[in-house]
C-alpha cells in the first residue's frame, strides 16, 4: 500500500490553515497546522513530515529562516514557501536556500494540485531511489554463492526455502565462510527484496553506539548528538535487518533487542515518541549460540525468537570440490577489476590450494588469489605466487623432523621440483637435497 | 419539521426541474431520500471587495449554523462566484465527514469561459460537484479513479471528463460507513 503522505502547514493566518487543511485532508493527505515557525520547529522535530509548506511573512521568526532551521533539521525535506507579496528576491533566497518551490497566494487550485503531485512524485523518487540503491547493493554479490559440493548445494536449498517465509534466521558458521553473502541471498530472494537489507556489525560497536545505531537517537540526546537520526531497525522498514556478530551483543542490548523482535517497535534514544517498523530480522554469528545459553551468557527467549530458522555454513576445508570454481571466480572478479586478461592457475598450485587448511575460509582464499593476481606473471598463477609457506609453518607439526620433511617439500614445490634450484635455496649440496628427499619420502605431487 | 435525508437549500432562483433533476442524482447515489427546499443568506457579510468573489468557508459555516440541524446532510446550492483564502476560486467546499457542503454554479457554466451555453452539460456539471461534495460529508476523499464522482476536479474539463457515480472502491467505503 502506498504510504500517506504527510503536511505540515505553517500560517499565521487561521483562515489559511484552515483551507488548505481541509483542501489536503479531502485529497487524503495526513495533515498537521502550526501556527509558527517555532510551533513548527518542534513539531518537525519530533515528526517526520513529508512536504511543509510555509508562508514567508510571519511575526518572530520569517518562513526563509525557518527553511534554514529545517534544512538543519533535516536536509532532505521537502519545503515549499508561500507569500501573498512575491518578490524575485526573496523566491531567489528561498531556492538558494533549498526551498523546493515558491509560490504566491492565492494559489489557482489546479497550481496547488500540481505542486503538491510534482513533490510527492519526489517524494517517491527518493524513497525507489534509496530502495533501489539497496537492493543493488544486495544484488552485487549474490552471484559470489559459488559452490557445487552438496554441503553448499544444501545451504542454497535451505536459503530458497527460507526466503519465502518471514521467520527470523541465525546463520552459523566459521569467520570467512561468507555469512552475509546467504543473509544478502535470503533476503534478495524474499518479497521484501524491494526494500532495504540493512546491516549492523554489533561486534564493531560499542553498547551505547550500538543502541544510538538501532534505535536512532533524538538530536540532544547525548553529546554530540547534533541532529535526529533514524536508527536501523528504522531503515530497514519493509526490508530486512542483518545483525552480524550477535553473540557479542551485551545483556542489556539483549533484553532490548528481545522487545523489539516481540513488539515491531522501539523509541529512539533520548525521544518519547513509539516508532514501529516492519522488519525481518537475520543473525550471524561464528559462535555456538546454544553453548552461550547453557553457559548464561546469551538469553535463552532471544535465542529461540531468533533461532526459528538455522542455516550452517560449511567451512571451505569441508568443500574443497568447491575450491576449483572459486578460485577461477576470483581470478575473472579480480581480473576485470584490474583490468587486466585473465590468468590461469597451474594445477600444481590448484592442488596446494585444496591441501591447504584455510582457517579464513573463502576470505582467506579470495585474498590469496587477489594477492597472487597483484605479484603474479599476469599469465599463469603458480606455487610462488601463492602465500601458503607462513600458513604451513602454522600446522602443527610434531617433531622437527616433521618440520624439516615439510620445509624440504614446500621449498621442492616452489622450485617445481629442481633439484640444484632447491639445493640453493636450502642452502646444502644436491647429494644432502637427495638423501633428504630419500630419507623423507618426498615426490612431486601429480 | 423533522427531516430524515438530504436536504437541498437553494439560495437564489434554480428552475424546479433542475432542482429535481439534481435530486434525483442524488437519490441514486446515496440511496437517501431528498428535500427541496429554499434559504435565504445575507450573502453581502461574506464578500471579498478586493477579490470580488464571496467566501466560501464563511458560508459553509453559515449553512452549518442556520441549516443544517433536522437532515442527514445539508446541501446549499449558490450562484456567487466562491473562494478560499487560499485558492483563487472553489467549485464547493464541504466538511469532510461533516454534515454540510455548498456548491455554486457560477463557474460551471460554458459561459464564462466563453463558450455556447448547453443546459445539459450546465446540469450535468453541478450534479457532479453536488454529489462530489456530498460524498466529502459521508467521509470519502478524493478518489483517483478517472471515471469516479469523487476524483478532484481544478478545471471545468476535469468534472466533463469523470462521471457522475461513485466508482466501486467508493460505494463499498460509502456503504461501510453507512452499516457503521
Amino acid at each position: 500500500m502506498a504510504k500517506k503522505i504527510s503536511i505540515l502547514i505553517v500560517d499565521d493566518e487561521p483562515s489559511v490553515r484552515d483551507s488548505l487543511y481541509n483542501w489536503f485532508i479531502e485529497d487524503g493527505y495526513r495533515v498537521e497546522c502550526a501556527e509558527n515557525a517555532k510551533v513548527a520547529l518542534t513539531m518537525i522535530e519530533s515528526d517526520s513530515f513529508d512536504i511543509i509548506l510555509a508562508d514567508i511573512k510571519m511575526p518572530g521568526m520569517d518562513g526563509l529562516e525557518m527553511l534554514r532551521r529545517i534544512k538543519s533539521l533535516r536536509k532532505d525535506s521537502i519545503v515549499i514557501v508561500m507569500t501573498a507579496f512575491a518578490t524575485v528576491d526573496t523566491a531567489v533566497q528561498a531556492l538558494k536556500d533549498g526551498a523546493f518551490d515558491y509560490v504566491t497566494k492565492p494559489f489557482d487550485p489546479d497550481d496547488l494540485s500540481h505542486l503538491i503531485r510534482n513533490a510527492s512524485k519526489q517524494i517517491s523518487l527518493s524513497e525507489e531511489n534509496e530502495a533501489l540503491k539497496e537492493r543493488v547493493v544486495s544484488l552485487e554479490n549474490i552471484e559470489d554463492l559459488i559452490g557445487n559440493s552438496a554441503a553448499m548445494q544444501n545451504v542454497l536449498k535451505e536459503v530458497e526455502s527460507v526466503a519465502q517465509s518471514n521467520s527470523s534466521v541465525i546463520i552459523t558458521g566459521e569467520s570467512g565462510t561468507g555469512k552475509e553473502l546467504i543473509a544478502r541471498a535470503i533476503h534478495s530472494n524474499s518479497t521484501r527484496r524491494f526494500f532495504p537489507l540493512v546491516s549492523v556489525h554489533c561486534g564493531a560497536l560499542t553498547e551505547s553506539l550500538l543502541e544510538s545505531e538501532l534505535f536512532g537517537h533524538e538530536k540532544g540526546a547525548f553529546t554530540g548528538a547534533m541532529y535526529n537520526r533514524k536508527g536501523r531497525f528504522e531503515m530497514a522498514d519493509g526490508g530486512t535487518i542483518f545483525l552480524d556478530e550477535i553473540a557479542t551483543i551485551s545483556s542489556k542490548m539483549q533484553v532490548e533487542l528481545l522487545r523489539v523482535l516481540e513488539s515491531k517497535s522501539f523509541i529512539r534514544v533520548g525521544g518519547n515518541k513509539e516508532i514501529t517498523s516492519d522488519f525481518r530480522v537475520i543473525c550471524a554469528t561464528n559462535r555456538d549460540l546454544k553453548n552461550m545459553v547453557e553457559n548464561g551468557t546469551f538469553r535463552e527467549d532471544l535465542y529461540y525468537r531468533l533461532n526459528v530458522v538455522n542455516i550452517q555454513i560449511p567451512p571451505l576445508r569441508e568443500r574443497i570440490e568447491d575450491i576449483p570454481l572459486l578460485v577461477d571466480y576470483f581470478i575473472k572478479k579480480y581480473c576485470t577489476s584490474m583490468n587486466r586478461l585473465p590468468v590461469s592457475i597451474e594445477p600444481s598450485a590448484l592442488k596446494r590450494l585444496q591441501e591447504f587448511d584455510f582457517p579464513g575460509n573463502i576470505r582467506e582464499l579470495e585474498n590469496m588469489v587477489e594477492r597472487a593476481i597483484v605479484v603474479g606473471n599476469g599469465k599463469k598463477i603458480t606455487l610462488k605466487d601463492l602465500p601458503l609457506q607462513k600458513n604451513m609453518v602454522v600446522s602443527t607439526f610434531e617433531s622437527l623432523d616433521d618440520m624439516e620433511k615439510n620445509h624440504i617439500l614446500q621449498t621442492l614445490i616452489n622450485h617445481e621440483w629442481n633439484i640444484s634450484q632447491t639445493a640453493r635455496a636450502l642452502k646444502v649440496d644436491r647429494v644432502t637435497l637427495y638423501n633428504k628427499i630419500r630419507k623423507y619420502n618426498l615426490k612431486p605431487l601429480e | 419539521m423533522n427531516e430524515q435525508g438530504i436536504a437541498i437549500i437553494s439560495f437564489g432562483y434554480f428552475e424546479h426541474d433542475f432542482l429535481e433533476k439534481i435530486a434525483e442524482s442524488v437519490t441514486r447515489e446515496f440511496a437517501l431520500p431528498v428535500h427541496i427546499r429554499e434559504g435565504h443568506l445575507d450573502l453581502s457579510e461574506f464578500y471579498d471587495a478586493t477579490r470580488r468573489q464571496y467566501n466560501g468557508n464563511m458560508i459553509l459555516r453559515e449553512v452549518e449554523k442556520q441549516y443544517a440541524i433536522d437532515s442527514v446532510k445539508t446541501f446549499g446550492l449558490f450562484y456567487v462566484d466562491l473562494f478560499i483564502p487560499i485558492l483563487t476560486y472553489i467549485f464547493g467546499q464541504a466538511f469532510l465527514g461533516g454534515r454540510s457542503a455548498i456548491a455554486s454554479i457560477y463557474r460551471l457554466s460554458n459561459e464564462r469561459y466563453g463558450l455556447k451555453e448547453v443546459d445539459e452539460s450546465l446540469l450535468e456539471r453541478f450534479e457532479k460537484e453536488v454529489i462530489h461534495e456530498l460524498g466529502h460529508t459521508f467521509g470519502l476523499i478524493h478518489c483517483h479513479v478517472p471515471a469516479c464522482v469523487m476524483g478532484s476536479s481544478t478545471y471545468v474539463e476535469d468534472i466533463d471528463q469523470k462521471s457522475s457515480s461513485l466508482c466501486f472502491k467508493c460505494r463499498t467505503q460509502l456503504h461501510d460507513q453507512a452499516i457503521q
